[in-house]
């Protein structure tokens, strides 16, 4: 276990190591301090444990590395993430998990507005709510949701899944309620698993997903043009 | 891009300490506002019957002393000048409008950055460094406390354009984002006789917020007012007499954390800031959610 203060040596200092390709052993990282960039851009598999709330853009564009963050974390946290694992035991601000292709999305507490927008693959699990414009023209993937979702969930979605368990505020435009089927159960069981979380059982969610008039052209449409 | 914070003291120990606080969160946010930096420290409550105006003169070193001369021989022979740089201070037994005639006929350099019985507003062009220096951030004591680092994307960077902006008697509002349609409201806020002093969107709210309370608004419905009225980008912190509110517009572009402890309640636009306070590790901290009007009174 190396530990780094990053108060002291600074972020460079830490970002480093992450990609250094010969690097072994577990990373903590103390007084964070809400600092912007911890931990971004590793592409080794590394154990990285944050003590403490992070400010913005943690753990973005992350390839391999498991990265859990003990505390909140600010804006764009996780984005553009290819693969890894990412966690925050509370809540997280505005567009977590922005763009991310690969990898999975832990957010224990509540994730604010744009949770996943364009998310591009990424699993997220979040444990609370999501606020308003979450999963804003996902394209695949699945977004998790344990708690509520704000207005306008899933507006222009293309194929990414999204499971909630509370109340939905509102749906966007082509973002419609859709059938659970077997298949749904079991992949949902998985992902709350890999997500670690074990208060809530697959079958009390609903799934949304895209009804599919947006993103195809309607002939119908063509003399507008 | 600008820097918000607030802090609310709660626990009155406290008090003594307020300005090493605020001190700290500004200099955190110098990164999000490096153009230019401002304070309001509610304090020294005057009491009935007296006003106390945050003056700020053009020229660079007023002269202070004839300044008080003439305000104890034409105003009020009790009148106190307290000079500050460029600011001074000034609490006398008259009305703000006598008040404001007066400057206006006798001192058209000088400009009122704020008035009520608590509230003082010092602003100042540079980076927020310079400003807590040179004044005396550190060493405010007082109740609570709003502070603004700017990053100018609307109008220019000069003193009278940085925030606070003075909304009403010990009112005041500090702002992060950008108003869309504040040159069509500014027509509108001036013809209800609203005044402006400078071409700044962030003036243009405090003016509509003015315009709400004298319309006979209070602070929560004038915000809600506020929310179907402003087009734009917003989070704002605005200080009252008792305490603060905080209101991010709808879409919520705009960055904001809230922290309480026992001991104190405050805002920022990022946790680094609310990071220097004492105990801020054992805060219960949360976003504030889109155009919900929070605000602490004391009770």
């Amino acid at each position: 276990m190396q530990t780094i203060d990053v108060s002291v040596e600074g972020i460079r200092t830490l970002n480093q190591l992450l990609h250094t390709e010969d690097h072994t052993g577990a990373i903590e990282v103390q007084n964070p301090n809400g600092r912007h960039s911890i931990a971004v851009g590793a592409t080794i598999p590394v154990d990285v444990t944050v003590n403490g709330h992070v400010g913005y853009y943690c753990a973005g564009m992350n390839q391999h590395a498991n990265i859990q963050v003990n505390g909140n974390a600010g804006p764009g946290l996780a984005e553009n993430m290819m693969s890894g694992q990412v966690r925050v035991t509370g809540d997280a601000s505005q567009y977590c998990g922005a763009t991310a292709h690969g990898g999975l999305l832990v957010v224990q507490g509540n994730a604010a507005a744009r949770c996943g927008i364009s998310m591009k693959g990424v699993d997220i699990v979040v444990g609370g709510n999501v606020g308003h414009m979450s999963a804003f023209m996902a394209q695949t993937g699945r977004l998790v949701i344990c708690g509520d979702a704000g207005d306008a969930l899933g507006d222009s979605i293309y194929e990414a899944r999204i499971y909630v368990k509370g109340l939905v505020k509102s749906t966007g435009a082509d973002c419609e309620l859709k059938e659970m089927r077997d298949e749904h159960l079991e992949e949902l069981t998985q992902l709350l698993a890999a997500a670690n979380i074990t208060e809530h059982s697959a079958k009390d969610f609903r799934r949304y997903g895209s009804a599919r008039k947006l993103y195809h052209f309607n002939i119908d449409n063509a003399n507008a043009y | 891009m600008c820097g918000i914070v607030g802090l609310y003291i709660k626990n009155p120990e406290l008090e003594q300490s307020l300005g090493v606080h605020v001190a700290a969160m500004l200099l955190e946010m110098s990164e999000r506002g490096p153009d230019s930096a401002g304070a309001a420290v509610y304090r020294n409550d005057v009491g009935d019957g007296r006003l106390k105006l945050t003056l700020l003169s053009d020229d660079a070193n007023p002269d202070w002393s004839a300044f008080e001369k003439s305000l104890l021989e034409n105003i009020d022979s009790q009148g106190v000048v307290t000079p500050l740089l460029n600011h001074a201070v000034v609490s006398a037994a008259s009305s703000l409008e006598s008040l404001q005639h007066w400057l206006k006929d006798n001192y058209p350099q000088i400009r009122v950055n704020s008035s009520g019985q608590k509230i003082e507003i010092f602003k100042e062009k540079g980076s927020p460094q310079e400003f807590i220096e040179n004044f005396g951030v550190a060493s405010y004591t007082g109740s609570h406390a709003l502070g603004h680092t700017r990053m100018a994307t609307e109008s220019a960077v000069t003193t009278e354009h940085s925030h606070p902006f003075s909304t009403g008697d010990d009112l005041c509002l500090v702002h992060n984002g950008s108003l869309s349609n504040h040159n069509r409201l500014r027509e509108k806020l001036q013809s209800y006789g609203i005044s402006f002093q400078t071409d700044n969107d962030s003036e243009v709210a405090a003016g509509y917020l003015s315009w709400r309370l004298q319309e006979g608004d209070g602070l929560d419905d004038a915000l809600h007012h506020a929310i179907e009225d402003l087009d734009g980008f917003y989070t704002f912190a605005i200080g009252t007499k008792d305490g603060f509110a905080v209101l991010r517009d709808p879409i919520g572009c705009k960055p904001a954390i809230m922290a309480e402890t026992d001991d104190w309640a405050a805002m920022s636009s990022e946790y680094r800031a609310i990071a220097q306070l004492p105990g801020a590790k054992n805060a219960r901290i949360w976003e504030p959610e889109p155009a919900q009007i929070y605000s602490w009174q004391r009770g």
